[in-house]
């Protein structure tokens, strides 16, 4: 039982980060797409909106990594071994990005300098997320092979199926559309940058559809157990909750209720990592490595629990705190 | 300034927890599979005091006329103790490499796993001890160079008076704490690890009223050091304050479980000998301190706080060096050679000359930033005290 509590807190920590850090490459896609006579107060306004919690969304990301090692560590050494290239390439993404956007705001404010870091900011926010919807879609694939001795194939399977590309695709769009979203809200006292990131939310938002469709279609084939999963008796109701919400936030925009979009964008992302765990459950990787199969034992797991009940019930408030000091701002 | 510069090294310090924590799997799966489960834990709570430190930091930094002065200073402590406490989490991980417990490994699997008794590995109160102590004596003198050198410009900076007397007082309280806890760490070690301890020392053949090495040159060979300044029976005295107790040396060990015995003596001699120039600086500051009733600012002495500036840093590095280099070849002491731990994938020296062109490169920004950010606007620092004054 405690291994899937404890899976549930790395399901939720996941959805957090794409929450929170996933809007934070989203908007970096943006500063690198600002366009037109606004692009600078584009930028301006992005960076504003990173800017409070910055680079310690990373923790999500550093949580789920820490509880993969301590409550199934011979899961997490048959992932970081099999999908060492793109996780490299990951972190790669992430240093250039997170230290580009603090050098450019506290380098030189003139045009050049300020531009190298943007390209080198925004760039990296387009290949990070490409890169880790690509990694999740390849513990789906079915294409990890784990015997007795370890990892039996190699360090190219799957991550470069076309199930793994259709994923990373359908990750950096949905953060995109996420960060436009919230952006809408964050840049309400400037109606013309408003307007700018609700054209970008709604396209963004209608691109969706299609996208999570090829990949719904490329699973058939390319990862037939997350399929099966999607064909569960529960799954068309967890389907028809995804879309309307997706189709609620683009309405939402489409008449300028940007609260409202934002509410049903983070359902919309919610549901889409939650249903995609429940379908690959209990695979860790798929087909060999269940979460039973890949667990710590029962002292640790138990710490474990109690640990992060702790932690949620001393954390959560703080760090609602936090958010309510500067988003709350905008309320007033 | 300073919560300005800690934000750029908090990003960076961000940044790269999060390659390190995927680090550990990509590099050493093997290790990860076996020790996850038994020394995870102090890893999530450092996970968890890290989280925290991020919060109130974001706080802090953001809320400086957002929040009531007190609980703007309640934030800056709260950052500052969960800082202290997540490199506590984290060297009580290194401790139970050095010095395994809480399980029992039965046909190469680990049973009975007890994560609480591995965090109280019999290694963990000397190794955080130094640790922690250690942070402070290194922020607290390269603080004070840096102060002391915009001093050395301009003598009469209120802003940088008060700062240097604060960094100067953390780092010279500090220091003599950290040399008796360097005592205690040494006896420790020699109790727990005295392979390593004897690699330290280069201490070669076993005997009584052993001498103390400084310097010099090991030679695993002939095992000799040569050209070494030796201190009769020094060696016996510091390690069981006896001058004649018989200390075991390299000789007593196989020669597969040698450390490389010049690295780690060299590290060991390298660290001590900045703890003691530190510690003299230390002794000089409070004399002058004392006699003229005010914080000593003779050119001189400026001069050499900052030159001294980096010594802790070193310090800490090369403490780490002997740690680490002096419990090869073991990863986990006595259960786990490295040579097992390490990932199977194949041209693993790529990845490790990008990520260290990267953090080359980061380190260099880094430096130019935090240099910008204090060269720059020196009418900024009326603002500063101003600040300063308000909280």
């Amino acid at each position: 039982m405690f291994e899937e509590i404890v899976a549930a807190f790395m399901v939720a920590a996941l959805i957090l980060y794409a929450l929170m850090g996933g809007a934070d490459y989203g908007g970096g896609c943006w500063d690198l797409l600002a366009r037109g006579p606004r692009a600078t107060r584009q930028r301006r306004a992005i960076a504003r909106a990173i800017g409070p919690i910055w680079e310690a969304n990373h923790v999500w990301l550093i949580l789920v990594v820490v509880l993969l090692f301590t409550g199934f560590p011979r899961g997490f050494a048959i992932i970081m071994t099999a999908l060492n290239i793109p996780l490299t390439l990951m972190l790669i993404g992430i240093v250039l990005r997170g230290s580009a956007f603090a050098f450019r705001k506290y380098d030189r404010r003139d045009e050049p300098v300020q531009r190298r870091w943007s390209v080198l900011f925004g760039g990296a926010s387009f290949l990070t997320p490409l890169i880790q919807g690509m990694t999740l879609g390849a513990l789906a694939t079915g294409q990890i092979r784990a015997g007795s001795t370890g990892l039996t194939t190699g360090f190219l399977a799957g991550w470069l199926s076309p199930f793994a590309w259709s994923c990373g695709v359908f990750a950096l769009s949905l953060f995109a559309f996420l960060a436009a979203t919230y952006l809408t809200v964050d840049t309400e006292k400037e109606p013309d940058l408003q307007e700018d990131f609700r054209a970008r939310a709604l396209w963004s938002g209608l691109l969706l559809g299609p996208i999570a469709a090829v990949v719904f279609l490329v699973s058939r084939e390319g990862a037939p157990a997350m399929f099966e999963g999607l064909t569960r008796w529960w799954a068309p109701y967890l389907l028809g909750a995804t879309i309307l919400l997706g189709l609620g936030a683009i309405v939402a925009l489409w008449q300028r209720r940007y609260r409202w979009a934002r509410m049903a964008a983070i359902g919309e992302v919610s549901l889409i990592l939650g249903g995609w765990s429940l379908a690959q459950y209990p695979h860790l990787i798929v087909p060999d490595i269940t979460l039973q199969a890949s667990r710590a034992p029962d002292a640790t797991l138990r710490l474990l629990t109690i640990a992060l009940c702790l932690g949620a019930v001393l954390l959560l408030p703080s760090l609602y705190f936090l958010f309510h000091i500067f988003k709350g701002e905008e309320s007033r | 300034r300073w919560a300005r510069g800690a934000a750029i090294l908090f990003a960076v310090g961000a940044v790269s927890g999060t390659v390190l924590s995927f680090e550990l799997g990509l590099l050493w799966p093997g290790f990860m599979e076996h020790a996850g489960a038994i020394i995870g834990m102090p890893f999530s709570l450092e996970g968890f005091a890290f989280f925290a430190e991020a919060i109130f930091l974001g706080l802090y930094l953001y809320g400086w006329d957002r929040l009531s002065p007190i609980l703007h200073w309640i934030c800056g402590l709260l950052v500052a103790l969960n800082g202290m406490l997540s490199g506590i989490f984290v060297v009580t991980a290194n401790a139970w490499m050095n010095a395994p417990t809480g399980f029992r490994m039965v046909d190469g699997k680990a049973v009975d796993v007890d994560p609480i008794a591995a965090m109280l590995n019999p290694a963990s109160l000397h190794e955080t001890l130094h640790m922690t102590l250690a942070a402070y004596v290194a922020t607290g003198f390269a603080v004070a160079a840096v102060h002391a050198f915009f001093l050395l410009r301009k003598r009469t900076s209120t802003f940088h008076r008060g700062a240097l007397a604060i960094a100067l007082a953390v780092g010279c309280i500090s220091i003599p704490l950290q040399i008796l806890s360097g005592d205690f760490s040494a006896r420790k070690v020699a109790q727990l690890q005295p392979a390593k301890l004897a690699a330290m020392e280069a201490h070669y053949q076993t005997g009584k009223g052993a001498p103390l090495l400084i310097g010099g040159l090991p030679n695993d060979k002939t095992q000799s050091t040569r050209f070494a300044l030796r201190i009769p029976k020094g060696l016996s005295l510091l390690i069981a304050h006896d001058p004649s107790a018989r200390i075991p040396g390299l000789e007593e060990f196989p020669r597969a479980d040698w450390p490389n015995v010049r690295l780690v003596h060299w590290s060991f001699d390298l660290m001590v000998g900045s703890g003691f120039i530190l510690f003299a600086i230390a002794l000089t500051s409070g004399w002058l301190w004392w006699r003229r009733r005010r914080l000593p600012d003779a050119t001189w002495f400026l001069r050499s706080l900052v030159l001294a500036g980096p010594l802790g840093f070193i310090a800490i590095e090369a403490g780490w060096m002997v740690t680490e280099l002096g419990r090869q070849p073991w990863i986990i002491y006595g259960v786990m050679r490295t040579s097992e731990a390490v990932t199977p994938m194949p041209g693993i020296a790529l990845p490790f000359f990008v990520f260290t062109v990267i953090y080359i490169l980061l380190a260099l920004a880094v430096i130019y930033l935090l240099r910008r950010q204090f060269l720059k606007a020196p009418e900024s620092v009326d603002k500063a005290t101003a600040a300063s004054t308000h909280v």
